[in-house]
């Protein structure tokens, strides 16, 4: 199953980024996973969130840009290995990947990694038929 | 020394005399060979009978750089074509450049006011100069050239750029006189000191400066740094070029040569002179071209202008540095820059919104750069970089192609560069002039 995570385009200007968060923690919206891709003046911070709907409508009244992005969350074990076992799979199966990032649940013993896939759709298939654990949108909720 | 004592140590009183002469010649050759002044003069209702001496020269309309632009390539021309020996042409907005022609007249009126200008600065016959302006259809480099050479000094036409071979050659060759735009003559003091090269110890004992604004603080610190006299040069290409003013050792303002350019001070609001030492709009007349003459021309530089005698013993008016400009053209390494040029280019890139705003600022060694912030538009936000910084890449390509100068391009948020009623502002001009 697909996630939606939130990308907004961030300046490179001082508090920034505290304001996004500031926003999003004033209306009550939890964030799960976090990374910031950045180029020499700007940026992209891309969460996934509890109520990714909500999120974005209170970005957008509040002048930000942000887009909307379906991306694959899954398990792999937080072990030596573990990444590299996923990551082998893909290769193997030619899966693109155009970025990814990682967080660790905390109340298990399993790493979770974010994917963002061209073909998000066939890598899911890909990793369920290799028992792989694709997290759910309610898992996000409740993580 | 002066090179032509004659003319620019003339008393006030023959000088205006020699003005008037020249002026009245020049309407009348205007109004018989120029179709573009004959309708001008019609539509104003000037009857040329009227214009005797230089004082009637307020009569006349203006001419605006709109006008050329209109009349490119050769509407302005005052003789056959056949006559026109060679042509620059200025770094033009999105619509037409400018294009001007010269005559051998004209270009002999060039060489003597380029040689009036390096003696102006010190220059004496025998000296070598290393010209470090560009050539090309920007004057800088040819008028430079074509002065040098009347007066008799040996060229190293290096033209611009290539810094360690301008250094190898200063080394070699040791030219007493370096003519380059000065945030050039800053610039090379790194390549210097990379060279190990003690600056200080450079053979360039004169400097003739000129292309782009510059301040007091830029002339000490390259005096300083290179131990030279800086002097300013001023001019345009719409006029002649480089040579129609310039500095002396007293460094109290340029020396206009105006018996042959006639220089106006005037308010750019009521287009009414202004007093001596007020700045104003500097409005100029070529007295004395025939491929392309102008009257009344409106440089847009802001200056003030005084009529008091130099020490030096030259007669004639000076301008001072340029303080301004009425339009929002900025000057940047030497190449004119129009916002309405940025804005052009964003308006062909769907990604992005014509709100823009550039900066423009000095390194710390001397070179201007040239910033662009741009907005983005929401629908073309991608959460993959890449994509982002493919757009700032294809944005900074047009501009250096279009404008011939390297930008930095920022992407900036929707609704975050200031509207303003009116007139936005779409410079900001950090340097220190």
């Amino acid at each position: 199953m697909k996630i939606t995570q939130i990308s907004i385009f961030l300046e490179n200007k001082s508090g920034r980024l505290c304001e996004v968060a500031e926003l999003l923690g004033k209306n009550n919206i939890n964030i799960r996973a976090l990374t910031i891709a950045d180029a020499k003046d700007f940026g992209v911070l891309r969460i996934v969130v509890d109520k990714p709907k909500e999120a974005v409508d209170i970005l957008k009244k509040n002048k930000m840009v942000a887009t909307l992005t379906d991306i694959v969350v899954t398990e792999v074990g937080d072990q030596p290995g573990g990444l590299a076992s996923v990551l082998r799979l893909l290769e193997d199966n030619k899966v693109n990947v155009e970025y990814m990032y990682g967080f660790v649940e905390k109340f298990s013993d399993k790493a979770l990694m974010v994917f963002r896939f061209d073909n998000p759709d066939e890598a899911i298939k890909l990793l369920q038929k290799n028992k792989f654990k694709v997290i759910k949108k309610e898992e996000i909720k409740s993580l | 020394m002066i090179w032509n004592e004659k003319v620019e140590c003339m008393n006030l009183e023959d000088l205006k005399n020699l003005q008037s002469e020249r002026f009245q010649k020049l309407v009348n050759y205007a109004n018989e060979h120029s179709q573009f002044y004959r309708s001008k003069f019609l539509n104003a209702g000037i009857h040329i009978k009227d214009i005797r001496t230089i004082s009637d020269i307020q009569k006349l309309p203006l001419t605006t750089k709109d006008e050329l632009r209109e009349q490119y390539p050769f509407g302005l021309k005052a003789t056959s074509l056949d006559r026109i020996l060679e042509t620059h042409v200025t770094s033009g907005t999105t619509g037409n450049p400018v294009a001007m022609g010269y005559t051998k007249a004209d270009l002999d009126l060039w060489a003597e006011v380029v040689a009036r200008a390096l003696c102006c600065a010190g220059a004496i016959p025998g000296n070598m100069i290393q010209i470090a302006y560009g050539y090309g259809l920007f004057t800088g480099g040819l008028g430079l050239h074509y002065g040098a050479l009347k007066m008799g000094l040996t060229i190293i036409p290096c033209s611009s750029g290539q810094t360690k071979r301008q250094l190898k050659l200063m080394r070699d060759f040791k030219p007493q006189i370096l003519a380059c735009t000065p945030s050039y003559a800053l610039y090379m003091v790194e390549g210097a000191l990379e060279e190990k090269i003690d600056p200080a110890q450079s053979s360039w004992k004169i400097g003739i400066f000129g292309a782009e604004p510059w301040s007091e603080a830029m002339r000490t610190q390259i005096e300083k740094i290179w131990a030279m006299e800086a002097t300013d040069i001023y001019g345009l290409c719409e006029i002649i070029g480089p040579g129609v003013a310039q500095e002396c050792h007293h460094k109290k303002g340029l020396h206009l040569f105006s018996d042959v350019f006639y220089p106006e001070v005037l308010n750019p609001e009521t287009n009414k002179p202004v007093g001596d030492g007020e700045s104003g709009v500097l409005v100029l007349t070529t007295l004395t071209k025939e491929g392309m003459p102008l009257i009344r021309y409106v440089t847009r530089d802001i200056v003030t202008m005084t009529n008091q005698r130099c020490p030096c013993g030259r007669t004639s008016p000076r301008i001072s540095k340029i303080k301004g400009r009425t339009d929002d053209m900025i000057i940047v390494r030497g190449i004119n820059v129009f916002p309405s040029q940025i804005e052009h280019i964003l308006l062909n890139i769907e990604e992005t919104h014509p709100h823009y705003q550039i900066i423009v600022d000095r390194e710390a060694r001397g070179l201007d750069k040239l910033e662009v912030m741009v907005e983005i538009k929401e629908e073309f936000f991608s959460d993959e970089i890449k994509k982002l910084s493919s757009i700032q890449e294809r944005i900074e390509k047009r501009i250096e192609s279009n404008l011939g100068i390297s930008a930095k391009v920022r992407l900036v948020e929707p609704q975050t560069i200031a509207r303003s009623e009116g007139k936005a502002k779409r410079v900001i001009d950090k340097r220190q002039l």
